[in-house]
């Protein structure tokens, strides 16, 4: 069974994320991760690997630190990475990241599964995963809260609002996971070592045959017109319960009409 | 005046109040035109309703296999459709399936896509859009500059009104691909409903965390005196205390209300992801340094078991 996992490097929630100044997110400026969502897909990965056997390869599209987010993925315990960068693919939204990810994955040879995160930790968007399967021709099981793999079949549960469905596929498919589906392990520092002797491929886009003038900020198929911070939110009342709290929470809300 | 195609989101025929929101975004930009997948027997009633907010036309897609696999047949008929219809713009719900719809429907018309609006105007360049960012830190105004815009909107992004359109039913034949029949939803367990609104449409929301160590029932109270729905922390999910399709948070519900109420919430980034823009915050804590203090408008520091029943019943007494 071989797994490819796609990761995404971001900005670190706990930082000041902010834009820069042609509205694009700030990938540099801030201290960056791998997207903690996407720990779930390489522990997935891993998981169904070791119940077997096969190879699990990351690939990242992003700038020259989003190699951090391979690394961390490769002392997870993944066995090789592909990092995907060039210059010509600052800015690129989600469409033209779908196009660039499914060269990718032709390139490196259609696996049995491609495994993603239902969403960034940025932008949120969970789109990247239906656009992939809708380019490589695969089966799209996302959201997958529990997933069995068995034979060339991969069934797997999926929450809605107002049903638990059962989805069933055959491989080779797209999965996208929730956090709701494994515990990611940390990097032991066994995992740490090893990973510094483990493959790590750069590609450029001429690598991947894609041509520059379908990604970056130019070729975008949206465009961010403005950002404005939202004004810090005013200071509230804070009051310590004194046998009374509940009555004045009750007070706080009547004024404001909720009651 | 050109049409503008919204995807009909509902139960057995039953619109959820967020299809009326985008009807009436969608008379701002063109002639709203309805997208209703389902079985025909729901159709008709459904009709009457999406007319009632302003549906010219009604499309019916009521071929059975369109709902037996996963997002892929939605995104096929919104293609056809696009291409018979010209529309200037798609609009559809963002949940997690209307933005996979969003998603594999841009790349099949080569048209750009905005996910999760919480405003849409007739803009320069066609539509604007507003979004809100970085678990709500930014506002961003952003518009589509490639193909036909197709939105992805948020619950109570408008308040529905109430105008009549023609409803003209249209039957849609639709020719799946096989790719789109490659993911069986093979079995749909439905959820029990609670009899509290919507998460995500409701106007007012109490949330639950780790602080009720397990005990919902304050929490509840207090969102039944209030009409309100009920959220929980993931922490609180994961300890199995109250169900995911609950949770609020960044892998959860992102809600907006005009009213949200935290109880026993420490308020990691990861939870203000899904309740930050909400209009007016309250918390109860015992912990006075909880970082959800840090965005109330007001808040009680005190044990959620004393506070919430106390004002339980005094809402309920006020409410005579
Ligand atoms: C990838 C990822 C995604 C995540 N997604 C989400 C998400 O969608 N939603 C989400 O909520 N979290 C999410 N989290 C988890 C998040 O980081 C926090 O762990 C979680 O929100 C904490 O829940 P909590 O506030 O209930 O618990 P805690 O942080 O433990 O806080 C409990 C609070 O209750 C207070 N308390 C205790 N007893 C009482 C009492 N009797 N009365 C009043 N107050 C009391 C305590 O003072 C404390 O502040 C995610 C994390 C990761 C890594
Ligand atoms: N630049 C990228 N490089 C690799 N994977 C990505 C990238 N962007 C998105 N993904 C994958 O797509 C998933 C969903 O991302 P998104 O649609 O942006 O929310 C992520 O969890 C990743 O698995």
């Amino acid at each position: 069974m071989n797994i490819v996992v796609c990761v995404k490097y971001v900005p670190d929630a706990q930082s000041d994320r902010t834009f820069t100044e042609d509205n694009t997110t700030d990938r540099v400026g801030v201290d960056g991760l791998l997207s903690e969502i996407d720990e779930y897909a390489v522990e997935e990965a891993l998981k169904i690997v070791e119940a077997g056997e096969g190879e699990v390869t990351v690939v990242t599209m992003g700038p020259e630190q989003a190699a951090d987010a391979i690394k961390k993925a490769l002392q997870m315990g993944a066995d090789k990475g592909v990092h995907i960068v060039d210059d010509a693919l600052h800015g690129s939204d989600a469409a033209a990241t779908s196009l660039v990810l499914a060269e990718a994955v032709k390139k490196i040879g259609t696996p049995d599964l491609v495994i993603t995160g239902m969403s960034s930790t940025d932008g949120i968007m969970s789109v990247v995963p239906a656009m992939l399967a809708e380019r490589l021709g695969l089966p799209q099981v996302t959201f997958a809260s529990e997933l069995t793999v068995d034979g060339s079949t991969v069934t797997a549960r999926r929450d809605g609002d107002t049903a638990s469905e059962t989805i069933v596929a055959s491989l080779p498919a797209l999965v996208s996971v929730t956090d709701q589906i494994n515990e990611p392990r940390y990097p032991s520092f066994k995992g740490i070592m090893a990973a510094k002797k483990k493959p790590v491929e750069e590609w450029a886009l001429a690598d991947l045959g894609v041509d520059a003038s379908l990604v970056g900020l130019d070729a975008a198929w949206t465009r961010v017109e403005s950002f404005t911070k939202r004004p810090p939110r005013a200071k509230g009342t804070i009051v310590a319960d004194e046998g009374d709290g509940g009555t004045q929470l009750a007070a706080f809300l009547s004024a404001q009409k909720f009651v | 005046m050109a049409e503008v195609l919204v995807l009909v989101d509902h139960t057995a025929g039953e619109v959820r109040k967020a299809t009326f929101e985008l009807l009436t975004i969608a008379r701002r930009l063109g002639e709203p035109s309805a997208v209703f997948v389902g079985e025909a027997a729901d159709a008709a009633a459904a009709a009457g309703s999406l007319a009632a907010y302003g549906a010219e036309k009604v499309y019916v897609v009521s071929d059975p296999e369109v709902t037996a696999y996963l997002v892929a047949p939605q995104a096929e008929v919104l293609a056809q459709l696009v291409e018979s219809a010209s529309p200037v713009a798609v609009l559809i719900p963002s949940s997690p399936s209307g933005k996979e719809i969003a998603a594999r429907l841009a790349v099949k018309t080569s048209s750009g896509v905005i996910t999760d609006a919480v405003d849409v105007q007739p803009g320069g360049a066609g539509v604007e859009t507003t979004q809100s960012v970085f678990a709500g830190s930014y506002t961003v105004k952003a518009t589509v500059t490639k193909g036909t815009p197709i939105i992805a909107v948020k619950p109570n992004s408008a308040a529905p009104e109430e105008v009549s359109g023609a409803g003209t039913v249209e039957e849609v034949t639709v020719t799946l691909s096989d790719l789109a029949k490659s993911a069986k939803i093979t079995e749909a367990k439905p959820k029990a409903a609670s009899g509290r609104p919507e998460l995500t449409e409701a106007a007012i929301v109490v949330s639950g965390g780790r602080g009720t160590a397990g005990d919902f029932g304050a929490v509840e109270a207090f969102a039944d005196s209030l009409g309100a729905a009920v959220g929980a922390s993931r922490a609180a999910v994961d300890a199995g205390w109250y169900p995911h399709s609950n949770q609020v948070g960044q892998t959860g519900k992102q809600v907006s209300p005009q009213l949200y109420v935290a109880a026993g919430i420490s308020g990691a980034i990861q939870h203000r992801a899904g309740m930050q823009t909400s209009k007016t915050i309250v918390a109860v804590n015992k912990d006075e340094e909880a970082p959800i203090f840090e965005l109330v408008d007001f808040g009680v520091v005190g044990d959620l078991f004393q506070v919430l029943p106390q004002a339980t019943e005094a809402v309920n007494a006020a409410k005579g």
